[in-house]
């Protein structure tokens, strides 16, 4: 069963709307100005109020690809990751000048429903935040909200041996999600994403409240799960971007009108952004001359 | 003292000993308070523990199960019990629970998830503070000419309207604190799963904070539970069992103390203490339950 199958509000959402994109109607996989592409993300101007939060960013986010977003702290790198879902939208005063098409869809054309969107785009936070309730329930929490009437038992199981959590409490699946230690918390947070099998996991600093040993298992489990889904990944960590990541994009702040707005300076294969960034403040950056 | 800073060397010559002695100002002014504190924290539970005593001492030997089982006696009379006060007493409360809690967790949910610092939830959550503090014969008085004027009848519908009127501030306000602090990044998890607003308050905010919110319904329960000034010229009171007739009359335990402990007879001045360990004790027991249900196991 795919994303497609289990977000009707999604799928219908394509079906019905007459919204001409840059490819019309084709299935969906296809659709959009490049079908190599599953979100492309333009953002022209990101206020927060009269406050510029990010400028000037494209990243194309390439399927079946870990993208990484790194650079110094206030880079809005975290602000692009959240506008992806429209998790902005909480933000009081948030605009937005740009396009973010999801598949060829513009998540934030007029008839866009926010709550479709976050349906179809699973998120994973900084801080591990389950449910207060039990294991079982929490993974099964989206599937409920998505009205999916298969068998629950089964998926919560796949779910969870994806999150490789499951030898760890499958003894215990009554138990409270918040009883478990942070590192399985966040795998727990996991296993609940990509219960629902979006096809896009934003991951919002997903280890930096995690230690070292259950952080290299979150990673060893991105790298797994990019076999079906796509993932986007803040990270403050240069060696975990150049670790897990397929891709990675480099964002800088700049200070020149006055504010902190950041910006994309580099967006290329991490191979090659690490080995041979072509600019002096990605250089400066790789080598540790500012955090 | 001043050169000890510039020169960490000289330090240990100069701190001889690490013995603790009353000889020095600090030690002993630092024992001093820690005794006063000690014993105002004794001085303050004496009045609760000296009428736990005088209702033990005067109110258990009238213990017996006539005492449950029978109706108050008349001016005069041997025997009988406060079973109908009792029964009223749980019924007003009843009455006044179904009347508070709808608008009172209705409210929270409102103050606290959709009304944010708007107008009117600023309005609304100041006229709640406000009326924590009324004056609980004022919640008669209201309910009086609300319900007693209108029905043509001192009634159990009455008293249970006086007791919600004080009931409501404590559930509005105990509930909104006890939704507020769900932590906002289990809401936004829920969000970002593609949840609505009614979805995330729904299955998200009140089952986290039922503890809480049941917590302040104890509290309020318990408070109300022991006034009787709201009770006086709204539920008055009756001789009789409660007969499922919510508009007439009604016993309750904190009118009968009242009034039996002005009474010039011994018997129904025994009743009266009697009365008062019964309604100690329930309101004991809701502060206890209160306290347990607030306690959330499945947190490490």
């Amino acid at each position: 069963m795919t994303a497609q199958q289990l977000s009707p509000a999604m799928t219908d959402s394509k079906r019905d709307s007459d919204i001409p994109t840059t490819s019309g109607t084709v299935p969906v996989l296809k659709a959009g100005s490049d079908p190599g592409v599953v979100m492309d993300c333009r953002i022209k101007t990101l206020h927060y109020g009269s406050f510029l939060a990010v400028r000037d960013t494209d990243i194309p986010i390439v399927p079946n690809e870990i993208t990484a977003f790194i650079g110094p702290s206030g880079c809005g790198k975290s602000t692009v990751l959240r506008s992806l879902n429209r998790m902005n939208d909480f933000v009081n005063g948030f605009r937005f000048t740009g396009s973010v098409h999801y598949r060829g869809q513009d998540i934030y054309a007029q008839h866009v429903d926010p709550v479709a969107v976050r349906r179809s785009i699973g998120m994973v936070f900084q801080q591990p935040n389950p449910f207060a309730m039990s294991i079982y329930k929490n993974v099964a929490f989206g599937l409920k909200l998505n009205n999916f009437k298969g068998n629950y038992d089964e998926r919560v199981e796949k779910a969870l041996r994806g999150a490789a959590l499951w030898d760890e409490v499958k003894d215990k699946l009554t138990t409270s999600g918040l009883s478990l230690s942070g590192g399985q918390q966040q795998r727990l947070c996991i296993a609940r994403a990509i219960a629902v099998e979006p096809e896009l996991l934003l991951m919002d600093e997903p280890c930096s409240a995690l230690d070292p040993i259950a952080t290299r298992r979150v990673e060893d489990l991105m790298i797994e799960l990019k076999e079906k889904y796509t993932i986007a990944i803040v990270t403050h960590n240069l060696q975990q971007a150049q670790r897990v990541a397929d891709r990675t994009a480099f964002m800088f702040v700049d200070t020149s009108a006055g504010g902190r707005t950041g910006y994309l300076i580099e967006y290329r294969p991490s191979a090659e952004l690490f080995e041979d960034p072509r600019e002096e403040r990605t250089k400066a950056y790789i080598r540790g001359e500012f955090s | 003292m001043a050169h000890a800073a510039t020169n960490p060397q000289e330090i240990p010559a100069q701190q001889s000993s690490f013995r603790k002695s009353l000889s020095e100002p600090r030690t002993l002014v630092n024992t001093a308070l820690t005794v006063l504190a000690l014993l105002f924290s004794v001085f303050a539970m004496f009045p609760l523990f000296s009428v736990l005593y005088m209702l033990l001492a005067k109110g258990a030997t009238q213990l017996s199960l006539s005492l449950f089982t029978e109706l108050t006696p008349g001016a005069g009379m041997e025997g009988g019990g406060i079973g109908n006060a009792i029964v009223g007493t749980l019924v007003v409360v009843a009455v006044s629970t179904v009347l508070a809690l709808p608008l009172g967790f209705m409210g929270a949910v409102y103050l606290a998830e959709y009304g944010g610092e708007s107008k009117l939830a600023v309005v609304v959550r100041f006229c709640g503070k406000v009326l924590t503090g009324l004056p609980s014969i004022l919640a008669g008085v209201f309910a009086y000419a609300m319900v007693v004027v209108t029905t043509g009848s001192f009634s159990a519908l009455a008293g249970g309207a006086a007791m919600a009127v004080l009931m409501i501030p404590t559930v509005m306000l105990t509930a909104e604190s006890a939704l507020r602090a769900v932590p906002s990044k289990m809401k936004m998890a829920a969000f970002g799963m593609g949840a609505t607003r009614a979805q995330v308050v729904t299955k998200i905010v009140i089952p986290t904070a039922i503890p809480g919110i049941l917590t302040g319904v104890m509290l309020a329960l318990a408070r109300a539970m022991g006034e009787t000034a709201p009770l006086l010229f709204t539920a008055l009171f009756s001789d009789y069992w409660f007969g499922g007739e919510l508009l007439k009359p009604i016993a309750s335990l904190s009118v009968l103390i009242y009034n039996f402990a002005g009474s010039p007879f011994e018997h129904q001045i025994a009743l009266a203490w009697a009365a008062s360990l019964v309604l100690v004790t329930i309101v004991l027991v809701l502060n206890v339950i209160a306290q347990i249900v607030t306690r959330r196991p499945e947190e490490h």
